[in-house]
């Protein structure tokens, strides 16, 4: 009880400090901890201003300019956990994907690297940092013929165990199916494409 | 009334379906009382803490389908510590030892262990269904045994329920025709999808799970077949995660659809939700997720006529957002959707103007749930409360039974809700009002009041107190985060003493026991069977 009549008489002061700026953008953190209470329970004594100011605009404002209100309040929105848990690792592309490490090994080469795929928009992103990492170049990509122009293929291998060349399925089922990478070189690498 | 013998009666009795009104005609006189009560076979119980199995069972010899909720609402929203209580075991225990026919059992927010399901799947013969709706408590485990012993299942329906062991073996426990089964809706794998619907082709309920196949592989493609034999289904629901590309293998199935749920499908982007509903001309149930946009509502409200029920559930909960649904989105349902009568809405903002258009164009909503996503938030183009739209959606929808209110309010409303809501069943209240005005209005104005849930709001004992007898009249009331007293729950407890006062202590905040020191949480309900004997020790019954 104490210590919530002192954190009122402190946002008091400041409701009626001299400032520039909106009402309500300063000490965020404070305010969007107790906005939600105080709104609804203004103390006898500062009930007009502070509860009134509040709510119309205080309120308003910092509704606005802060949104970590939202996260503070248990239970809210009302959804129930098993829906918050289903959602949270999809809540965008980047956020599902970041963090597929997989590891990348070239022919001939002494140490495999690792890669986080998510960082990638798509094939030729990928591409270019797999040329760069490994200084290499890789060919032109056709459906039928695979990478022409250079000895080395870039392949992965799927779910299923099987070493696939990297670019013959869309770029989202590729990166939920891709285990590891490895860039083949030479008559290995010939020898997915459909003859050389 | 004593012309005809009892079988005349209870014939007339089968006709009177609905447990409302079967309780009804069970108050006439000792006559009907007793041909009802023997003859009935559903038995609904709101609150597994209002009577104990043995009553149950004394009344009811003929009982075949038993419906019990354990947990008030709000815990659905993590405001109930997790041991509070609701336990199946000793309902199942009694019905096991009793001469009971147990066909169907329906529990809501309760726990139910492996041990429970296990007894259940052995004790009774002729078990035909069970539905687990936000449970808790069990695993695969439990369900193999179901699957397993129970011969004549036609209906397993999870949902949202808090299971340990997501692994499918269980499912193989199924015999390997289930002519039966009818209904099977949770979170399906597709690989065992396919097997499923090989054996249960006549399905009409189904569930998957997780719907990402390579469209090419020879999984895919023989599901792709299966589902064409599967003429039946009518509800479809599941694809937590889901490939877009793998959607069209349901195409076939949409038209005859009546009932989607695609709430859990975060994967699929609004363009890819629109096209799959543009097929579900059929659809009087959808639930999904508010990425369907305004727009993707506005083809929702101009291709499923028949629809009567939507939920639209937040997709970004935590975030400022990019706006996702709005007030636009629920005009446009209101006004393409004639037959709407159940709503669930969440959005990023609602104003008075919209929801006067909505009551007018839909006044005969049943259940009218709106959840703003920001408390307190004021009508964006005006910047008043919310009264006034609430208001106009209470005075047009003469048959509301069920309502949650958001965004900003004042006192206002809640005289509204008196004044017009003469049906009202259940009022869920949040960051609102501003004085002990507001409860009174409803407490004193809605007759037909039975659930209501308020947390957040100023109120206080004296709203709690004017009228204590109106509780008996009520299944339950929440409060929590409000200004009741422990003082105000002891007068109260004191008054009445077939109420249940409970004060959920989570941090020993009430050693001290002052009389004036605020109750965080609050539950009470009226009980033939007073205090429980199972509450947890930060459970305080009054």
């Amino acid at each position: 009880m104490e210590s919530k009549v002192a954190y009122d008489n402190d946002l008091n002061l400041k409701a009626t400090e001299l400032r520039l700026g909106l009402p309500g953008t300063d000490d965020r953190e404070e305010q969007t901890l107790f906005s939600a209470r105080n709104n609804k329970r203004p103390l006898p004594d500062t009930s007009k201003e502070c509860g009134s100011k509040k709510k119309s605009d205080a309120q308003h404002v910092d509704n606005e300019t802060a949104p970590p209100t939202k996260a503070q309040i248990v239970g809210w929105p009302p959804i129930r956990s098993y829906r918050k848990n289903n959602l949270q690792p999809k809540k965008s592309d980047q956020a599902e994907v970041a963090g597929i490490y997989v590891k990348v090994s070239m022919d001939g080469a002494p140490y495999l690297r690792k890669i986080d795929l998510g960082i990638y928009q798509g094939y030729p992103e990928l591409l270019k940092a797999l040329e760069s990492m490994f200084k290499f170049t890789i060919g032109e990509y056709s459906e039928r013929e695979g990478y022409k122009g250079s000895e080395y293929a870039p392949t992965y291998e799927d779910k299923d165990g099987d070493w696939m060349l990297v670019g013959d399925v869309p770029w989202d089922m590729f990166m939920s199916s891709c285990k590891r990478l490895r860039i083949m070189k030479g008559s290995e690498a010939r020898g997915l494409g459909c003859g050389v | 009334m004593n012309y005809f013998p009892d079988e005349v009666l209870e014939h007339v009795f089968d006709f009177v379906a609905s447990h409302r009104d079967r309780n009804a005609v069970s108050l006439v006189c000792r006559l009907w009382h007793r041909v009802e009560r023997l003859s009935r076979q559903r038995v609904f119980v709101g609150n597994c803490y209002a009577l104990s199995p043995e009553i149950l069972i004394a009344r009811f010899p003929g009982l075949k389908s038993l419906t019990l909720k354990g947990k008030p609402h709000f815990a659905d929203f993590n405001l109930v510590p997790h041991d509070w209580g609701g336990y199946v075991q000793p309902w199942i225990e009694a019905l096991s030892n009793s001469r009971i026919g147990l066909e169907e059992l329906r529990l809501k927010r309760m726990v139910v262990s492996d041990e429970s399901l296990e007894l259940l799947s052995r004790s009774f013969a002729n078990f035909k269904s069970l539905v687990l709706v936000s449970c808790e408590g069990f695993t695969t485990v439990g369900l193999a045994a179901i699957a397993a012993n129970c011969r004549f299942l036609r209906e397993l329906d999870l949902q949202e329920n808090e299971i340990d062991d997501h692994s499918g073996h269980w499912l193989s426990c199924f015999p390997d025709s289930c002519t039966s089964l009818i209904s099977l809706n949770f979170a399906l794998p597709l690989e065992t999808l396919q097997n499923i619907l090989m054996r249960a082709p006549q399905l009409v309920d189904l569930g998957t799970g997780s719907y990402i196949h390579d469209p090419d592989s020879e999984t895919y493609n023989k599901l792709k077949h299966t589902i064409l034999k599967c003429k039946s289904i009518r509800n479809l629901s599941g694809f937590l995660e889901v490939a877009p590309r793998c959607l069209p293998a349901i195409y076939p199935i949409c038209l005859n659809l009546t009932s989607l749920n695609l709430s859990y499908a975060a994967g699929i982007h609004g363009s890819e939700l629109v096209k799959l509903i543009r097929r579900c001309a059929k659809l009087q149930r959808l639930w999904i997720l508010d990425c369907i946009g305004d727009k993707g509502l506005e083809v929702v409200a101009s291709t499923c006529k028949e629809l009567q029920e939507l939920r639209v559930f937040p997709s970004d909960v935590l975030g400022v957002g990019h706006a996702a649904v709005t007030e636009n989105g629920l005009v446009a349902i209101s006004a393409g959707c004639p037959k709407l009568h159940s709503l669930l809405y969440f959005c990023q903002q609602m104003t008075n103007a919209a929801l006067i258009v909505v009551a007018k164009n839909c006044p005969n909503f049943i259940r009218f749930r709106l959840c703003i996503l920001e408390p307190t938030k004021p009508d964006p183009v005006t910047m008043q409360p919310l009264d006034d739209g609430f208001g106009a959606i209470v005075q047009s929808c003469k048959h509301l039974r069920r309502l949650s209110l958001s965004g900003l309010l004042t006192d206002r409303v809640f005289l509204y809700i008196g004044m017009y809501a003469e049906q009202l069943e259940m009022l869920s209240v949040a960051f609102a009002g501003d004085s002990d005005k507001g409860m009174l209005y409803v407490l004193n104005g809605c007759k037909k009041l039975r659930k209501l849930e308020i947390r957040d709001c100023p109120y206080g004992d004296k709203a709690l107190l004017t009228d204590v007898g109106k509780y008996e009249t009520m299944r339950s009331l929440w409060m929590s985060s409000c200004e009741v007293t422990l003082g105000g729950c002891k007068t109260l407890a004191k008054e009445m003493p077939r109420l249940n006062v409970e004060i959920i202590n989570e941090h020993d905040q009430m050693e001290i026991g002052s009389e004036e020191q605020r109750v965080e949480k609050m539950y009470l309900y009226r009980t033939l069977v007073g205090p429980r004997k199972d509450a947890p020790e930060f459970v305080w019954t009054l």
